[in-house]
């Protein structure tokens, strides 16, 4: 624990940055998701709005899979769980939270006021404003063992080593590597 | 529960949209989706009414699995009394549009009378109201999802509507949603243009939450989907090559009508495979299928999504035929290509987008086709009065022939009217391949004798989608029986069509069917509907819907001499492969249905059985 040695027990933006590096000591897992394999099922939605509202509600999941029709390509799009999280810097309330388990940036439905400013900061519009409730929702993980990952037929969407994100890519190509016939 | 509960009443003729309960009562006989609805239709309508005149109804209704996370949860169906037959029609589809119903708060719709002017129906949630569509009317269905969508600012609206063929009164035109799904036979469009309804649109934001024993249902439709990812055909066969993987298989067993059913077999029936999508082009070095797609809630994923070859003749200088779009399945690819002798795989799909697009059945269009090209060839038909050469084989016709239905110019018209009224037109009724004037899909019945009695004995006409014995007699699902013969025949006819009504009635889709029995739709509908479930009384509610719909078609006018073949299938006998020698045995095994299914000789339920089943 060499980080007492050096921490200044007053700093708070110390402590914050330490406490992200103990996490970073903890195995993370990730959402990957490869589109090629989905088949536009909406399985995930399903799964998703029935894990967070314990409703059969595709329009409250908070993954959505998208039908490029012309292409014939579906995609399903989460959030990332940045690190340095923009929707988390922005909110007024600070009622967007790291379960640093999980590395989830989760919404604390108890204090957040439904201002919406994390609407407007997330780059890739992965959490969004209900209506219904008043307040934001996005993907927390479902703490740990998500929902979405489960309920995919296809393995479109898995729950892997966050720091081996590109393991199935690397293999594909290292398959190749030591094939002679190409 | 999982029904909504309440059902929507649109009088086209007053404009109104009224919100009513479901009736409970009937629920629990009939289940729902097509069960439920046929009950609330043949209620409210006469029997005998023009299935065109605005004293029809058209009801769209969902199962009590449509929108769960139940696999292939997703089905709607389309009730009406179709055109094409005079028969009871009731044509079910896929895509998202059913579960959309659903989650805005709708078991079923019932659309009466008949609007003025062209007009679309937008559910959002509570608020409901007929809109106006005279932009709409005249452009295609494509067309019309993509602009009802920009007009209310919704990409996650979704769209059911007619094309141009619904709009014109097609007898075989279809209802399509999602662009390339369709509550397919039987004329269901032509029925929802002649009431001036153009389209039903949906966004529903409420969800299903009241599946009565949630735990049970996520532990019970999970083992359940293992067993559909664990199945050869539901698993492997169909998602990666649709149901076209049938084309080969059914060719080898002489069971693949060719020309009209003047043949069995396809010389160049690989041309037209599952094999030959997947097979690299000559011209651009791409196959024609891009890739595979569910419906929603669909772990089977059996669709087929494809891009034609943009240098094919067809869609030359056509740039909105480039892209992918809903590919051919093996209904359609036979149709299209077998039935009229046709092995050019571009064409077929060419055709195939041109029906998804203005809204039509590619079955009865490719069968009616194929009896337009034999009377080419016997010189019924010339060119003067086609319009063009028509012999079979010819891409060039199929592909013009298909836009002149769509548009209903010229030839076209007839071609609308189905091969039975067609025929008859020109004096050769017997070259008709249908019954109850709707044309047959892709089994010949000499080579699978169990298809010929289903044919003659469904409710809404020819059709595979009521008994599909060919699992049985091809696939040995549940058990391999021989399809080159009558024997026991009757009987697993009836068992498939008690199976598939309980089925269809459920919202969940009948190719499930290939690694379901009822015993595992049971358990699934158990823990979300109210009310005891077993599997004996589903197969009570099966049995209940069919002879609900025969009464229906019996009250129609419709008699045993509906439930005929044509001569062709009885008297000329297969002149190759395994079925060489065989006709169709529908003479011998009609009397012996009409008893195990409690039926006086004429075809009619006795009292007795009526009783029973509480009708």
């Amino acid at each position: 624990m060499v980080y007492n040695t050096k921490l200044k027990a007053t700093d708070l933006g110390t402590v914050k940055h330490l406490v992200i590096k103990i996490k970073r000591y903890v195995m993370q897992k990730s959402l990957y998701i490869d589109p090629e394999k989905c088949t536009g099922c909406l399985q995930c939605e399903m799964a998703c709005s029935f894990e967070q509202t314990g409703v059969f509600n595709p329009s409250q999941s908070r993954i959505k899979v998208f039908n490029f029709e012309e292409e014939g390509r579906k995609v399903p799009y989460t959030c990332t769980q940045c690190d340095e999280a923009w929707c988390m810097q922005a909110c007024p309330v600070d009622s967007i939270k790291l379960d640093a388990t999980t590395g989830a940036k989760v919404v604390q439905d108890e204090t957040c006021v439904g201002c919406k400013v994390c609407t407007i900061s997330c780059p890739f519009g992965t959490i969004n404003y209900v209506v219904e409730t008043g307040k934001v929702a996005k993907c927390d993980l479902c703490g740990g063992d998500p929902a979405c990952a489960k309920a995919c037929p296809t393995d479109a969407i898995t729950f892997v080593d966050a720091n081996w994100t590109g393991l199935d890519k690397m293999r594909k190509w290292a398959a190749k590597a030591n094939d002679a016939s190409l | 529960m999982a029904w909504t509960r309440q059902i929507l009443r649109v009088d086209l003729t007053k404009g109104t949209c009224t919100s009513e309960a479901l009736n409970m009562e009937w629920a629990m006989d009939y289940l729902g989706s097509r069960g439920l609805a046929t009950k609330y239709l043949v209620e409210e309508i006469d029997p005998k009414v023009d299935p065109l005149s605005a004293d029809n109804k058209l009801i769209m209704a969902t199962g009590p699995m449509t929108g769960t996370i139940a696999s292939t949860g997703g089905r709607y169906t389309v009730v009406t009394k179709g055109p094409l037959t005079g028969a009871i029609a009731c044509s079910n589809s896929g895509g998202y549009f059913g579960a959309e119903m659903k989650f805005a708060g709708w078991d079923m719709v019932i659309f009466e009378g008949k609007s003025s002017k062209p007009v679309y129906l937008m559910i959002e949630n509570d608020k409901v109201e007929l809109r106006d569509a005279s932009h709409l009317w005249g452009t295609s269905t494509w067309h019309t999802e993509e602009q009802i969508k920009k007009e209310n600012q919704d990409p996650q609206i979704r769209i059911s509507s007619i094309g141009k063929a619904g709009e014109n009164q097609v007898l075989f035109s279809c209802v399509v949603n999602d662009l390339h799904r369709a509550a397919g036979r039987s004329g269901v469009g032509a029925v929802m243009g002649s009431k001036n309804l153009k389209a039903v649109a949906i966004r529903g934001t409420k969800g299903i939450g009241n599946v009565a024993n949630p735990a049970e249902f996520q532990k019970v439709t999970t083992e359940k989907k293992q067993i559909l990812a664990e199945n050869a055909v539901t698993g492997e066969g169909l998602p990666t090559y649709g149901t076209q993987v049938l084309m080969n298989v059914i060719n080898e067993m002489g069971a693949l009508p060719t020309r009209n059913f003047k043949d069995v077999k396809f010389e160049s029936a690989n041309d037209i495979s599952a094999e030959a999508m997947a097979t690299p082009r000559e011209t651009d070095g791409k196959a024609q299928l891009v890739t595979n797609q569910a419906c929603f809630g669909c772990t089977i994923a059996c669709g087929r999504i494809s891009k034609i070859d943009k240098d094919h003749f067809s869609v030359q200088q056509k740039p909105q035929y480039h892209g992918a779009s809903g590919g051919l399945e093996y209904e359609a690819a036979w149709a299209l290509g077998a039935a009229n002798g046709v092995k050019d795989l571009e064409a077929l799909q060419y055709a195939q987008m041109v029906c998804n697009e203005h809204g039509f059945d590619p079955i009865s269009f490719g069968a009616t086709v194929g009896a337009v090209m034999e009377m080419y060839e016997n010189g019924t038909l010339d060119e003067k009065k086609i319009g063009l050469k028509a012999p079979f084989g010819s891409a060039e016709a199929l592909c013009e022939l298909v836009e002149m239905t769509a548009n209903g110019e010229g030839f076209g018209v007839e071609i609308g009217l189905g091969s039975k009224r067609l025929c008859e037109k020109y004096g050769q009724p017997e070259l008709s391949m249908s019954v109850k004037g709707q044309e047959f899909p892709a089994y010949d019945p000499r080579g699978i004798q169990g298809m010929g009695l289903t044919y003659a004995t469904s409710n809404r006409g020819a059709c595979h989608l009521r008994s599909y014995t060919v699992a049985s007699e091809t696939l040995g699902i549940p058990v391999k029986t021989d399809p080159l013969v009558t024997e026991g025949k009757p009987g697993l006819v009836m068992a498939f069509q008690d199976a598939t009504a309980a089925f269809d009635a459920s919202g969940l889709c009948i190719f499930t069917s290939f690694a379901w029995g009822l015993g595992d739709i049971q358990p699934q509908i158990d823990a979300a509907c109210e009310g005891d479930w077993s599997e004996e009384k589903l197969q009570e509610v099966g049995e209940r819907i069919w002879n609900m719909e025969k009464l229906f078609n019996l009250e129609a006018g419709l008699t045993k001499e509906d439930d005929q073949l044509p001569t062709r299938l009885t008297t000329e006998a297969a002149t190759e492969g395994p079925a060489k020698g065989l006709v169709a045995g529908v003479p011998e095994m009609l009397p012996e249905y009409y008893e195990i299914r409690g039926w006086d000789k004429d075809g009619v339920p006795s009292a007795e059985k009526r009783k029973s089943l509480g009708l």
